[in-house]
């Protein structure tokens, strides 16, 4: 006997079971983010006015818009994976999964050549309690993209083909799934971009 | 389908991956249940230590006062340290993992109907994390700088400055991780996995209270998870996220940037902890209402408005926590709104429990363990609900804030409430699990001792709270006058607190003694309505049950009249 609703959606709520569960996971991110949010505009009331511009005016504007522009690439990319599995183009797949973890690894190396320009000029989280979100905001953004970049290296190694040919609408729909999560990194990042760096 | 479901996986299973690295709900749960239930001894141990100091302050404790060094007498540190164990201990490693990963994993799919978990490696993964976060957090009283003393609350500033908090910090991110995959899975199997016929209004009230209480833990839980790492940065990174400017620390000014808020802290561990406490009782509820109505003999009263108040609760808990805070100089506006949520929370308390009385009304109820312990719940929880009510209006909570008044009030919620329900849905449960009935000999003999000495524990902590007798005083408040005249307690509630240890000795034994030499169970002993009683006492490895399973009918059709038994089971068309 294997666990319903796997691969067919369940006829009474419309969905798989894991399309649910990471819609819920998204919810319970949406707290997470949602709470360090709350903690930056609690953060920026207790500060004296002036001082938040101020030290934002130190981060690298350019370097982030370049970096939006790369995730948001990805998260298209993303999408072209999915729909290629959906068109049962394997090879596109694996083109398109290619450009999302390399769009991936450009954000983190701009992000590594960001973090270590603030260390250069002996800008640290204890500095001042912008920087003090900024980092940890980032940080755990940072961490959600590796995190993601594990899973797709995952879906990326030889055995993807094998998953692809023993059960390929199992496989599509993890990568839709993986897509969710992976749009929400992004969503996270393009909140995270005007809030820190433009206001 | 079902009769050759036994070859279907034709690989036999080595015993570590059937007991220890197992994916099916009712291993893990089984897990959970009794790691759970060791934690919960452990931190009752570390209270009736800090109990034997408060009953005599100053002197040796008796059998591990060798732990405490020289002389054998607790040091205030050690007292804080042990206090804040064992809140820790108790709501995220003893209750939480008990009623929602040990009855909520073993009991929901068998309620819907399903043969497992939606996501059962998921399963596996959570309970795992919780045993790494429990491993790591006991291993904080070995750590050079000992376990954390600065509350289950944390609060900053002193819990940046005070030693072992990282660890506790490092052990929090695991419990919450896993209770989010937990819970995670509980919404999912319950949405999706229930049996064709199952639909909502017929789910028992046991699995709505857990669908709710998941709900609960996915939203409230990671605004934690963000205060723990903001707290961690704090600690390891030298941020000032809760360190105002000009923080003075044993009279010199702390050397960090400053700017951050302690407040900070305050609301985004109380927008957690208030549902948090909503997480303890509702597993609760759920279970004394499977309870009631099976030994009432009666479909419960307003099962309709009993589902409605859970899922209110379950939103009006997000919006109650500053009542935790009245004392911080928050403004008019501010206090009233809070003060008007927290009075509009308890009215759905009051509807649940008013319908649990009315349903004893004209049963004919039959004593038996569960349901004993499942009828003192109820008075137990409404004492621990109507005194939370003056502590949710500003103007008394000004005077009980943060006295041992408080502690009275929520144990009465947690101890004599939710543990007792604990209890009773174990003794009710045990059947199905095990396949054994439990002896109610031992089962009485330890309701009734349970019973006395909760109340001698925690009714004079009214008395002490009510004079203004602070909690979190590591000599009990002799060194205060105001106290005195209270004092005298101390000793009748350490005492108590000690028989209660004792009473829990049947239990034990009970567990042991009915697992090896009880009276074999049938599958449905207590002649109940809801679908685990469907499947075998113990269910099958992996499928749950030996036949088709479709529902047909409500959750509690008892009594039903001219039908041939007093029971009709939910899956008889
Ligand atoms: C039903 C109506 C309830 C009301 C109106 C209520 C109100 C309150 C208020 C206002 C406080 C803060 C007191 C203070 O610190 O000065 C409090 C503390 C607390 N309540 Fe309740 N409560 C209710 C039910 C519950 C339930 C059901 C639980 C748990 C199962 C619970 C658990 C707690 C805990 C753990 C604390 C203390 C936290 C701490 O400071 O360590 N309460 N309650
Ligand atoms: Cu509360």
């Amino acid at each position: 006997m294997d666990i319903p609703y796997v691969v067919e959606e369940r006829e009474d709520t419309g969905l798989i079971n894991s399309k649910l569960g990471i819609w819920i996971f998204l919810a319970s991110e949406v707290m997470l983010f949602g709470g360090l949010f709350s903690a930056y505009i609690f953060l920026r009331m207790a500060a004296l006015p002036g001082d938040f511009e101020r030290w934002a005016s130190e981060l690298s504007v350019p370097m982030a818009t370049v970096n939006t522009v790369v995730l948001i690439s990805s998260s298209v990319s993303m999408v072209m994976a999915w729909a290629s599995l959906k068109m049962k183009d394997f090879s596109k797949y694996k083109m398109y999964l290619g450009i999302t973890i390399f769009c991936s690894f450009v954000f983190l190396t701009i992000k590594y050549f960001e973090y270590s320009g603030k260390f250069a000029h002996d800008i640290y989280p204890s500095s001042n309690t912008f920087m003090a979100i900024y980092f940890t905001l980032t940080g755990l953004h940072v961490l959600h993209i590796i995190g993601g970049v594990v899973v797709m290296l995952y879906f990326y190694l030889p055995i993807s083909h094998k998953m692809w040919d023993k059960q390929p609408e199992q496989f599509t729909n993890r990568i839709e799934v993986f897509g969710l999560y992976w749009h929400f990194v992004d969503l996270v990042w393009i909140f995270l971009f005007p809030v820190l760096y433009l206001l | 389908m079902y009769s050759n479901s036994n070859n279907h996986d034709h690989h036999e299973e080595t015993f570590i991956q059937k007991y220890i690295f197992s994916v099916d709900h009712k291993v893990i749960g089984i897990q959970y249940g009794i790691t759970s239930l060791l934690f919960l001894l452990f931190g009752f141990s570390l209270m009736a230590i800090m109990r034997w100091q408060l009953a005599y302050p100053g002197t040796e404790i008796p059998i591990v006062g060798f732990i405490f060094g020289e002389g054998g007498v607790l040091a205030s540190e050690q007292y804080n340290s042990l206090g804040a164990m064992h809140g820790t201990i108790m709501i995220f490693l003893g209750i939480v993992p008990l009623a929602v990963g040990a009855f909520g994993n073993y009991l929901v799919p068998l309620q819907i109907g399903a043969i497992d978990m939606a996501f059962p490696k998921l399963n596996a993964a959570s309970y795992w994390t919780y045993f790494v976060g429990g491993v790591i957090m006991i291993s904080s009283f070995f750590m050079p700088e000992g376990a954390a003393r600065s509350g289950w609350t944390s609060y900053p500033p002193l819990s940046v400055f005070e030693n072992g908090q990282t660890i506790w910090l490092i052990s929090m991110i695991f419990l919450i991780t896993s209770s989010l995959l937990g819970s995670m899975n509980i919404i999912v199997t319950i949405v999706q996995l229930r049996v064709p016929g199952l639909t909502w209004m017929r789910l028992p009230l046991f699995t709505w209270a857990q669908f709710v209480t998941s709900f609960l833990l996915v939203l409230a839980f990671p605004p934690l998870e963000a205060a723990a790492v903001l707290q961690l940065m704090d600690r390891v990174a030298g941020t000032s996220f809760f360190l105002p400017s000009g923080l003075v620390m044993s009279g010199e000014i702390v050397d960090v940037a400053g700017g951050g808020s302690p407040l900070l802290w305050q609301h985004l561990f109380w927008f957690l902890a208030h549902p948090e406490v909503y997480v303890l009782i509702l597993p609760a509820l759920g279970i004394v209402g499977e309870i009631l109505a099976n030994n009432t003999r009666k479909p419960i009263w307003g099962f309709k408005s009993i589902v409605y108040s859970m899922v209110f609760l379950g939103f009006c808990s997000f919006i109650v926590w500053a009542h935790h805070m009245f004392l911080t100089g928050m403004g008019q506006a501010m206090s009233a709104f809070f003060q008007t949520t927290t009075m509009i929370i308890s009215i759905p308390s009051v509807v649940i429990l008013t319908s649990y009385f009315l349903s004893l009304w004209g049963g004919s109820i039959r004593f038996n363990t569960p349901m004993l312990f499942a009828l003192a719940f109820l008075p137990m929880f409404g004492i621990g609900g109507l005194t939370g009510l003056p502590l949710g209006l500003a103007a008394s909570d000004i005077y009980l804030h943060d006295t041992y008044y408080v502690i009275g009030h929520f144990h009465y919620v947690v101890a004599p409430g939710t543990i007792f329900a604990l209890f009773a849905g174990i003794y009710y449960w045990f059947p199905k699990i095990t396949g054994k009935r439990m002896s109610e000999t031992l089962g009485k003999l330890h309701f009734w001792p349970s019973l006395i000495f909760m109340n001698g524990i925690f009714m004079p902590m009214f008395i002490q709270g009510l004079a203004g007798v602070s909690r979190r005083l590591a000599d009990g408040g002799v060194s205060y006058a105001h106290a005195s005249g209270v004092l005298q307690w101390n000793e009748f509630m350490s005492i108590s607190a000690f028989c209660l240890g004792l009473s829990q000795i049947p239990f034990i034994v009970n567990i042991f003694m009915s697992l090896f030499t009880g009276e074999k169970s049938d599958r449905n002993p207590w002649k109940s309505t809801t679908i685990e009683w469907a499947a075998p006492s113990p269910p099958l490895a992996h499928v749950n049950f030996d036949s088709e399973i479709t529902v047909h009918r409500t959750a509690y059709e008892y009594s039903v009249p001219g039908a041939k038994e007093d029971f009709i089971p939910q899956t008889e068309s």
